[in-house]
């Protein structure tokens, strides 16, 4: 025997973890009995692989940064502001937009399970779905923040946010100084996943340079 | 104050860069666009998920970093179906173990077929067929 056999050579030519076989098992029950079709749920994984995504809700940040109309409409009804961009949330849920300003640094968690603004956002994060940050970002938020590198002045509060099924959160960062000639497709450039979950800040132009 | 939970006992934050996949294996992906269809055709409401993913995430024992957030997932969607009668526990156990024992036996490079499970399956479920094992 030597060291460059695999002990998989024999009859383990392939393998399932529990996993798998439990998902594959769920996906035979679920098309035998006409729920699902195979075809449809390749769809749905490449519709937010690749076409949803943080640049949804980056283009609604850069228009609310450009347009004060917008930005109004979005404070007042966030759900009818992002759907009139053509995002629209599959579960149904209400949107609500939070604006970080002098006086306020917002921060979204979920608590109870880990919900999401997916049709601005795409699918969360690994570590958003972390019980440590679940758990953290509300009790120590500022500990949190600093853990991704955002030092916040003091005396800037900090407003968490807990989502649920029904109401969903973005947050609408700060527009960074130095992006005033900039048009939204640019502005949207310099607004990142993070900063709409409010772990992070816009970036600066130069910094995107 | 809970001194016992304060970051210094926590582990780090896992972090993510923009970009990174979310989905760490096809299964999760799987598992995830099955769930938005059946909440689609109407199998349960986007609250009633919720709520079953929740039990879930909040069990004890687990993984700090978030690694065996769609373990939970699968395991929510499972209690779901089999609350709602649409397959057992059983039936859906006895399918994955048949399942499990069909990748075993399909040779590499082969696709892996629910036919080319062993016999003596008891499973009381059998798509496809009806009664005959090919072995």
């Amino acid at each position: 025997m030597h060291i460059h056999d695999h002990d998989d050579d024999h009859h383990h030519d392939n393998h399932f973890s529990p996993m798998e076989a439990r998902v594959r098992a769920l996906e035979t029950i679920l098309t035998e009995k006409g729920l699902i079709d195979p075809k449809a749920i390749d769809v749905i994984v490449e519709t937010y692989e690749t076409k949803i995504g943080p640049r949804n809700g980056a283009r609604v940040v850069a228009k609310a940064w450009a347009e004060p109309d917008f930005a109004a409409w979005l404070k007042q009804d966030a759900t009818a502001a992002i759907a009139s961009l053509g995002y629209t949330g599959r579960q149904g849920e209400h949107m609500r937009a939070v604006f970080n300003d002098g006086e306020t640094h917002n921060l979204v968690v979920c608590t109870l399970c880990s919900c999401y603004p997916w049709s601005v956002l795409g699918l969360p994060p690994v570590w958003y779905k972390a019980p440590a940050y679940r758990a953290r970002a509300v009790m120590d938020p500022r500990g949190v923040l600093e853990e991704f590198g955002v030092t916040l002045p003091a005396d800037r509060k900090i407003r968490v946010w807990d989502s649920t099924a029904e109401l969903r959160y973005l947050v609408v960062p700060e527009r960074p100084a130095g992006s005033e000639g900039l048009d939204q497709e640019a502005l949207a450039d310099l607004v990142t996943r993070d900063a709409m979950i409010g772990t992070g800040l816009a970036l600066s132009p130069e910094a995107r340079a | 104050m809970s001194r016992c939970e304060t970051p210094a006992d926590s582990p780090g934050l896992p972090k993510s860069r923009e970009g990174d996949p979310v989905f760490a294996e096809p299964w999760q992906a799987q598992a995830f666009a099955m769930t938005v269809r059946l909440h689609e055709r109407g199998v349960f409401t986007w609250g009633e998920w919720a709520e079953a993913l929740s039990r879930e995430v909040h069990r004890p024992a687990r993984a700090a970093d978030g690694a065996d957030y769609f373990d939970c997932w699968v395991a929510a969607l499972s209690s779901l179906l089999a609350e709602r009668g649409v397959a057992s526990e059983a039936e859906q156990a006895a399918l994955s173990d048949r399942w499990a024992r069909a990748a075993e036996a399909t040779p590499h490079g082969k696709p892996i077929l629910l036919e080319n499970a062993a016999d003596q399956d008891q499973s009381p479920f059998s798509p496809c067929r009806s009664g005959l094992d090919v072995d």
